[in-house]
């Protein structure tokens, strides 16, 4: 059983405030992963959740338990780091074994539970070498098997698989999230990549400048941003975006920019009309965009001229470009399309999404 | 390595190393040859149809035997491995732990600190040794090996301070939090964890600071008076020189033979000793 809750978090350093009350529950047994650009607070908070940064103000507490005055060995808790931090002058089983020999276990016990996880990770065989003797990915295996002997209340991660290449970076997220279904370990992770964040997380903590911008599932954040941020970070290739001006004619309201020209939904007229006569931002993902068909209403739709085709495969990524407007669609890979073409594409109205154009908030 | 033609090679790489050898190690043959060189043989002079300055065709101990016998030699050599290893063991302690902090923790001043120590290791000790004078005097430990001891310090410290501070910071701080995380106290980890990776560069401040010991003149000269308490250097030198006699084959035996265990200590620890002086460690 772990709980973690963060209450009122902040973090000052003499010229910079970097984390900004946080406020962020974190329930027993979840994976949470805290993702922003470099400079957000992500690492920052987790490290104070680990006792190595000292707590400017506000609570951490495990389990009811207030820990900012317990130093990092006292609150139970293991961390992974981005460059490993395996010692190098020891072996992979006394790497294991260090945290088990600090705490006074028994022998026949730390090799039962050295072995255990040793087994979980598959590196029995690596035991006896050094970690300058292993592969990346070993020495990731061995930096998780470190953390896990100790059978810890929280795991917290620091960017664990930046430094491995894209192709063991997918294989051992894949890993890490059977570890973690296996585990059951409340885990805290830090990542800048999105991608990581919304295929490992059961929930996904989004952070810009210090202040937490939005909490939720990944598909939570993913269809319902709650600002632009939110919104062109999460997803890849990012959300397009074009500011438009909201005008309304006979009862309908129009998004016009130059170029683009879109009713809005019948949905979203309420809250949108009294943004009438003035700016606002349109967001639309890429695969809210699709080759318009003759069945498609004329005012969903708009021309746009073909500037690059990048076909992956499974789809074609589709830039286009629409008066001044750079936008992205995600097309079937059966599309056929030259450079300079003319397109039609139509938005899926359902997907459209609006900002504030000064707060960036949802509308 | 240059690439091309054989003879560039020679001219550009084997020749200049060649020369830089012959000029370091010329002096160390010359004080060998002389060592096992008979005094008629040596005092001969450059026109004697028999002069020969580099080689000797009737080698002698008599020299190393009149050094060992005539003089206090062997008391020289305990004490100034004494008062080395003293001075050094007594330095690597302070130097470790103020490199540790100095590189490790976060207090106000430290830049300035580390800066500070740095200056004082540029002070000479041609202009130090007369307010330390003062001070021995004061405390009454002129003439005992404790002035030295107490002394060489006051340039060692700040010598592998600066040294070890440059080395824990080549130390990914990573691998202490981590320790710590494990259930280490800071001094676990620094036990446990810094100081096995640190080895290299303790051993490099060590051999420096054991060296620089050895080889110390000026503070040995003028703290130490009596015979029997003076270093290597200083006894060969105020013993075996009287007036304007120099007696240079007991001399030359004595340069050659204090110079051993420094050429042993370097040969023992040469590969750490390398290692400290390039190397860096990875996680």
């Amino acid at each position: 059983m772990a709980r973690v809750l963060l209450k009122n978090l902040n973090k000052k350093y003499d010229d910079v405030h970097a984390v900004k009350d946080v406020n962020l529950e974190i329930r027993d047994r979840e994976f949470v992963v805290l993702v922003g650009p470099s400079g957000c607070g992500k690492t920052t908070t987790l490290r104070m959740v680990a006792g190595l940064e000292e707590i400017s103000s506000g609570e951490i507490q495990i389990d009811e338990q207030r820990i900012n005055e317990l130093a990092p060995m006292d609150r139970d808790i293991a961390m992974v780091f981005q460059n490993y931090a395996l010692y190098p002058h020891m072996s992979v089983y006394d790497n294991m074994a260090f945290g088990l020999r600090m705490r006074k276990f028994e022998t026949e016990e730390i090799e039962r539970r050295v072995n255990q996880a040793a087994e979980i990770l598959g590196i029995q065989g690596l035991l006896a070498r050094r970690p300058r003797q292993l592969s990346g990915g070993q020495r990731q295996r061995v930096a998780l098997g470190r953390a896990i002997v100790r059978n810890p209340r929280v795991f917290l991660f620091d960017e664990p698989l930046s430094n491995l290449d894209a192709a063991l970076r997918v294989q051992m997220r894949v890993e890490l999230k059977r570890l973690h279904e296996r585990l059951e370990t409340t885990a805290i992770y830090v990542t800048h990549d999105q991608v990581e964040a919304m295929t490992l997380g059961d929930r996904v903590v989004v952070m810009k400048d210090g202040v937490v911008q939005q909490v939720g599932e990944p598909l939570e954040l993913y269809g319902r941003p709650l600002n632009r941020f939110v919104a062109g970070f999460i997803g890849s290739p990012a959300m397009n975006f074009a500011e438009v001006a909201i005008a309304e004619a006979n009862g309908v309201l129009w998004a016009d920019a130059r170029g683009l020209r879109v009713k809005v939904p019948p949905a979203r007229i309420e809250t949108l009309r009294r943004y009438a006569g003035s700016r606002v931002i349109l967001g639309v993902r890429p695969e809210a965009l699709r080759m318009a068909s003759a069945a498609d209403p004329a005012e969903y739709a708009f021309d746009s001229t073909a500037e690059v085709v990048e076909p992956l495969g499974s789809e074609i990524l589709l830039n286009v470009r629409a008066g001044p407007h750079a936008l992205v669609a995600r097309v079937d890979p059966s599309t056929r399309l030259k450079v300079h073409e003319t397109v039609r594409l139509a938005f899926d109205p359902e997907r459209l999404h609006f900002f504030d154009t000064a707060s960036g908030a949802a509308i | 390595m240059i690439e091309g033609a054989r003879w560039k090679k020679w001219l550009w790489f084997y020749l200049p190393m060649g020369m830089f050898i012959l000029g370091l190690l010329f002096p160390f043959y010359w004080m060998a040859v002389t060592t096992v060189r008979p005094d008629r043989e040596l005092y001969r002079p450059w026109n004697h149809p028999l002069y020969s300055p580099f080689w000797t065709s009737n080698p002698t101990l008599d020299h190393i035997k009149n050094l060992l016998q005539e003089t206090l030699f062997d008391r020289w050599m305990w004490n100034t491995m004494l008062i080395a290893l003293a001075a050094t063991l007594i330095s690597l302690l302070c130097g470790v732990l103020a490199g540790y902090a100095l590189a490790r923790l976060r207090f106000r001043w430290a830049g300035l600190l580390g800066t500070a120590i740095f200056v004082t290791y540029l002070v000479p000790q041609t202009l130090l040794f007369i307010p330390l004078a003062d001070i021995i005097r004061d405390y009454s430990i002129g003439d005992t090996p404790w002035a030295l001891i107490l002394t060489y310090p006051t340039f060692l410290i700040p010598f592998c301070t600066w040294l070890m501070m440059g080395y824990f910071k080549t130390i990914p701080k990573e691998l202490e939090e981590c320790a710590r995380i494990d259930g280490a106290t800071r001094w676990q980890a620094m036990l446990y964890i810094i100081l096995p990776i640190a080895l290299p560069g303790i051993l490099s401040a060590g051999i420096f600071a054991f060296t620089l010991s050895w080889n110390e003149f000026i503070y040995a000269l003028v703290f130490l008076s009596s015979p029997e308490q003076k270093t290597v250097p200083v006894g060969v030198v105020s013993e075996l020189i009287r007036g304007d006699v120099f007696f240079w084959g007991p001399l030359m035996a004595g340069a050659l033979i204090g110079s051993v265990p420094v050429a042993i200590v370097y040969s023992f620890f040469v590969e750490h000793y390398v290692a400290g002086m390039t190397g860096s460690v990875k996680g």
